[in-house]
Order: structure tokens, then C-alpha cells, then sequence
């Protein structure tokens, strides 16, 4: 499904600046797989997602999604692929455009835009059924601009539109980070009712130990722009936190040092 | 006074194609774009050429759109492909047309009292001076209006307002955000420019100078209308920068009367923008103040 092979990406290389972010990174996802993925601070968890998203270019390696090599393409042409919620609930929704406009640039998304209306009369049932899903109320507000929406209704917008029509992947880095405790549990189940109901394949950054623990059939920590710890099914399911603790330290010779990151 | 009202609306309407393209750029694509200052003398630049050289006055509007949009494109290039920032390359493309205006010309102005443009035409189907100049700017101004909503209710048109507003956003949608922004600049340049070509047929003359203080006079527009009109949504904002345009130009008929030196006219302008610009940060300490009470 995904393959990540000997992925490298500096920033700002030859300069004092320099940071190795990925080193050598490989994954391999089978269909389905719901892989969480825990690691400390500038680890590259965010950078091994911005890289599969093709935000910007890799060093060395290969990005391949169902047998076709992505690496080159540029971040819009892989749209098409790929479904994202990021930390920031700002970021996955246009502000100033109704809520039923950004579901419908999202009904579009990885199709070249044409001189046919932005919105059809008869997407906005599908819009108002898939909205009632979400059981926030939104249903009844698809003229409201987005703007005016809370951060977790933003975000659980953002999830449906990332999910609307079935990507291949699903990429979530930290999606609940910004919210507070009872709306993050919302947006999470959330999160599973709709990665299980379509069977997505998806790779979920948290910080929260016990979220990573209870969601996803397989685990991955990240130290030092690598994976270093990666667990699955039955073994996984058996998992606590101290063992995950004794895990990354057995793998990576240091106590794992994410200051937000959540033990329970 | 009210004998100055309709001449004061005409002229209002027809910079509103300037605010429009201004809208599109400032407010729509979230980019404040020089090219203006350009593609203003190069519409009327080019319209007034082809008019001298005998061509009528449609195709004259048609080139300097056609024109206009090469101007926004070529910004856009230089933003997009070339990383400058849209400032700068709005100033450089702004620059550049200087050059390219005079070339079109062949001199720094060019009149157009003896040939035939399009209030000549409607002057002879019996429209006096003043109503020739309404009646094409009201055409053109609700035709313009019209098109501009009707396209930013396609997917092109989304895409590209998405831009301005999230461009992290609409790339996750697989839309290639160079294309949009080079887009956007093509339409707000063609229709700055067509504004461009219709002042200079109602003045009589292009002049190489006629485009200094326009990014100005658009922002003016534009800030004004919203102000005063509103924003509650895209048709509301559209027609909020027309009639934004011509409030504009009855503030400054009213204090000319009033007996401001017209030299001063720039300053006065660039003064009003500048509050308006500022109008949110007074809002907001006298909303803190009331806070505090
Ligand atoms: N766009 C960027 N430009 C420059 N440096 C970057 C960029 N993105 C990440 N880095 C650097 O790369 C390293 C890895 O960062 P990354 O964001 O991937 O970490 P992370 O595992 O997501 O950490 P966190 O838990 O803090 O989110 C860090 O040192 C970071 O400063
Ligand atoms: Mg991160």
C-alpha cells in the first residue's frame, strides 16, 4: 500500500542550521493499517508525513503508493491519493468560505477544477446526511462560514472532508493536539467511527501514549528521524505504557523526551 | 452641485473595474499587487493606439484586457515560479510596463480628440457627453459584476478564492496553487486595465503618468465600499467595491468644491486609505476600552 524506503530529508543543510529530520527512514503499510505513531520532540514525525504529502521535496529515497512511485510529484498531484488533518484547526478549511463550499472543494479533490459550478443543487443532501454524521449541528448551518465554527468542529470538518471520497491514505498529525480533553475524545472517535466504516489505511501522530495504545492495529516510535520501535496486532493490543517506555529505551539507549507528551 | 452628480457616478463606474480588479488581488487572493500602477497606463495605452491607428473602439477594450491579463500573468510567473515576493514583483512588472507603455505609444501621451472612441459612438446614436459616459459605464460595470459572480461560482473560481484564503488547504485538494494565483493576477490586471482603457478614452488622452496613485484609489474603493456596505458575502462585497468606487469619487468632487488644491488630491487619498487601513486596530482599542469599563 505505502512504502517509505531510505527516506532522508535535512533542512537548511550545510548551514548552521542543519537538521537531519529523517535518516534513513523505511515503513511498509499494508491496506488497512491503522499505524499510530509516538516519538519526542523533532523526532520527524511530522516531517515523515509531510514528505508521503509531498509538502516538500526529499533528499534521497522513495515515497510509493500502491506501485506507483510519488517521490517527484508535486504536493497537489498527490492530492488525489491522499486525505490530511493537521494540527492546526486553521489549516484544513478555507475560513471565509461557507461550510458546504469546502465540502465541495473537497468533493473534488485531486480532480482538475472546470468552469462547472463550484456546487450542485444535489450534492447538498449528500452534504447535510454526511454533516448529520457528525452530530454537531452543522447540518443546519452549511451557509455559515467556516470562520465561525469552533476549533473541534472545525477539525471534525476537516476529518470528513480528508475522508469524503475514500483516499488511499489518511494522514493525521497530532489533529486532536489543540483541542480541549472532551472535544480531542470526540474528534477521536469520531476519527475511528470513520477510518473503520471505510476501511482507510492511516497513519495517526499523537502525543497522548494512551490514544496510540487504544487506536490502530500497529504501533511505530520514532527517535533521531527513524523508526525504532514497531509493534502489531496481538502483541500491541498487550502493550502498556511502561512497556512502550522500556521499548523506546531498549531501542533508542534514551528516555524518551516529548515535554507534551501524555502517559495516560 | 447636482448637475456634477451623474458625471461624478460615471466616472465612478468606470474606475469600478479598477476596484474590481483591485477585490481580486487585495481581498480575494489575499495579495496586494503593484501591477496596477502598470496595467492602468497600458490599457489605455493600448486601447488609444489602436484607436489612432483607426480600430474601433470594441477591439481597442478587447487588446488592452488581452494586454493587461500578459501583465498579471507575467507578475504572476515572477511570484509563483520565481519565488519573488508579489510585492516586488508587482513593482517590477510595474516598472517594466513604464518602458512598455511609452513603446506602445510612441510618446508619453497620446490624445484622442480627433478620432472616434466609444463615447463618440454613442454621441452619435444621440446620447449627449454625459450620458454616453453613463451609459457605458453602467453597462460595463453590471456586465463585469455579472461574469465576476457568475466565474467565482465555479470550481475554477472557488479554487482560486480558497488560495487567498488557505493556500495549505486547497493543494491538500490537489489544486496546483501556482496556477490559481496566476489566474487570479491575469483577471484582476485585465479588468484594471480595461478600466484603464475607458478613462483614457473619457479623458481624451493616455498619458504614460495616468497610472501613479491607482493601487490607491483601488484600495480606496474597495475599503470604502466595505465600510459602508459590506461583506456578508461574495455578491454583497462585489457590488460593495462598485459602489465603494463611486462614493470615492463623490468625496473627492465634494472636497474639491470645497476648495482643496487638486495637487493635493494624491495625499488626501493615500491619508484615507491609510485610516481605513487602520480602522480595525482603532475598532479594537475602543472595544478593549469598553471592555475595561
Ligand atoms: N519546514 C521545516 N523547516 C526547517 N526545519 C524543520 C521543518 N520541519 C521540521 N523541521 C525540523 O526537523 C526536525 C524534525 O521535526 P518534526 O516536526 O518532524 O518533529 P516531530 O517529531 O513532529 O516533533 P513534535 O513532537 O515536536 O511535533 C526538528 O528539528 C524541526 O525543527
Ligand atoms: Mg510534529
Amino acid at each position: 500500500m505505502l512504502r517509505i524506503e531510505h527516506v532522508s530529508k535535512t533542512f537548511f543543510p550545510g548551514s548552521v542550521n542543519e537538521k537531519r529530520a529523517l535518516n534513513d527512514l523505511n515503513l511498509q503499510m499494508n491496506p488497512g493499517d491503522f499505524i499510530t505513531v509516538i516519538g519526542g520532540n523533532g523526532a520527524g514525525k511530522s516531517t515523515m508525513l509531510n514528505s508521503i504529502a509531498g509538502v516538500f521535496p526529499i533528499d534521497a529515497g522513495k515515497i510509493i503508493i500502491d506501485g506507483e512511485d510519488i517521490s517527484k510529484k508535486a504536493e497537489h498531484q498527490r492530492a488525489k491519493y491522499i486525505g490530511r488533518v493537521f494540527q492546526d484547526p486553521m489549516l484544513g478549511t478555507a475560513a471565509g468560505m461557507m461550510i458546504e463550499e469546502n465540502l465541495a472543494l473537497a468533493a473534488r479533490r485531486g480532480k482538475t477544477p472546470t468552469l462547472a459550478w463550484a456546487i450542485k443543487d444535489s450534492e447538498r443532501d449528500d452534504f447535510r446526511e454526511m454533516l448529520r454524521g457528525l452530530d454537531l449541528g452543522l447540518e443546519s448551518r452549511m451557509t455559515n462560514r467556516v470562520g465561525l465554527l469552533s476549533g473541534g468542529q472545525r477539525q471534525a470538518l476537516t476529518l470528513l472532508m480528508a475522508t469524503m471520497n475514500q483516499p488511499k491514505l489518511l494522514l493525521l498529525d497530532e489533529h486532536t493536539a489543540a483541542l480541549d480533553p472532551k472535544t480531542a475524545e470526540k474528534v477521536l472517535n469520531l476519527t475511528l467511527d470513520i477510518v473503520q466504516r471505510h476501511h482507510l489505511t492511516t497513519l495517526m501522530i499523537t502525543h497522548n501514549m494512551r490514544d496510540a495504545l487504544r487506536f490502530g492495529n500497529r504501533l511505530v516510535m520514532m527517535n533521531a528521524g527513524r523508526i525504532v520501535v514497531d509493534v502489531e496486532g496481538e502483541e500491541k493490543e498487550k502493550l502498556t505504557i511502561p512497556d512502550l517506555l522500556a521499548l523506546f529505551e531498549k531501542a533508542s539507549g534514551s528516555a524518551l523526551d516529548n515535554d507534551r507528551i501524555l502517559l495516560g | 452641485m447636482f448637475d456634477l452628480l451623474l458625471p461624478t457616478v460615471s466616472q465612478g463606474l468606470l474606475w469600478s473595474m479598477l476596484a474590481l480588479g483591485v477585490f481580486l488581488t487585495f481581498r480575494v487572493l489575499d495579495i496586494a499587487d503593484l501591477t496596477v500602477e502598470g496595467s492602468f497606463p497600458l490599457g489605455a495605452a493600448v486601447a488609444a493606439a489602436c484607436l489612432v491607428k483607426g480600430g474601433n473602439p470594441f477591439t481597442a477594450i478587447v487588446l488592452a484586457a488581452i494586454a493587461g491579463g500578459l501583465a498579471g500573468v507575467i507578475t504572476g510567473l515572477l511570484h509563483t515560479k520565481l519565488k519573488i515576493p508579489a510585492l516586488l514583483a508587482g513593482i517590477l512588472t510595474m516598472i517594466a510596463l513604464y518602458s512598455v507603455n511609452l513603446r506602445v505609444m510612441g510618446k508619453a501621451n497620446l490624445s484622442l480628440l480627433r478620432v472616434d472612441t466609444v463615447f463618440t459612438y454613442l454621441r452619435n446614436m444621440g446620447l449627449d457627453n454625459n450620458m454616453s459616459i453613463f451609459t457605458v459605464g453602467i453597462i460595463s460595470t453590471v456586465l463585469f459584476v455579472l461574469a465576476i459572480y457568475w466565474f467565482f461560482g465555479t470550481e475554477i473560481g472557488a479554487a482560486i478564492r480558497a488560495t487567498g484564503f488557505n493556500p495549505q488547504m486547497i493543494r491538500a485538494q490537489g489544486v496546483d496553487t501556482n496556477h490559481t494565483i496566476i489566474f487570479g493576477l491575469l483577471l484582476s490586471n485585465a479588468l484594471v486595465a480595461i478600466s484603464g482603457a475607458f478613462i483614457g478614452q473619457s479623458n481624451g488622452f493616455a498619458d504614460v503618468g495616468m497610472g501613479v496613485g491607482t493601487i490607491v484609489i483601488g484600495l480606496a474603493s474597495v475599503i470604502i465600499g466595505e465600510v459602508l456596505f459590506g461583506t456578508r458575502s461574495f455578491k454583497n462585497s462585489l457590488i460593495s467595491v462598485v459602489l465603494g468606487s463611486v462614493v470615492y469619487r463623490i468625496v473627492i468632487a465634494v472636497v474639491l468644491q470645497m476648495g482643496m488644491p487638486p495637487n493635493d488630491l494624491k495625499l488626501f487619498t493615500a491619508v484615507l486609505v491609510a485610516l481605513a487601513l487602520a480602522l480595525p486596530l482603532f475598532q479594537n482599542k475602543i472595544n478593549k476600552r469598553k471592555v475595561a469599563e
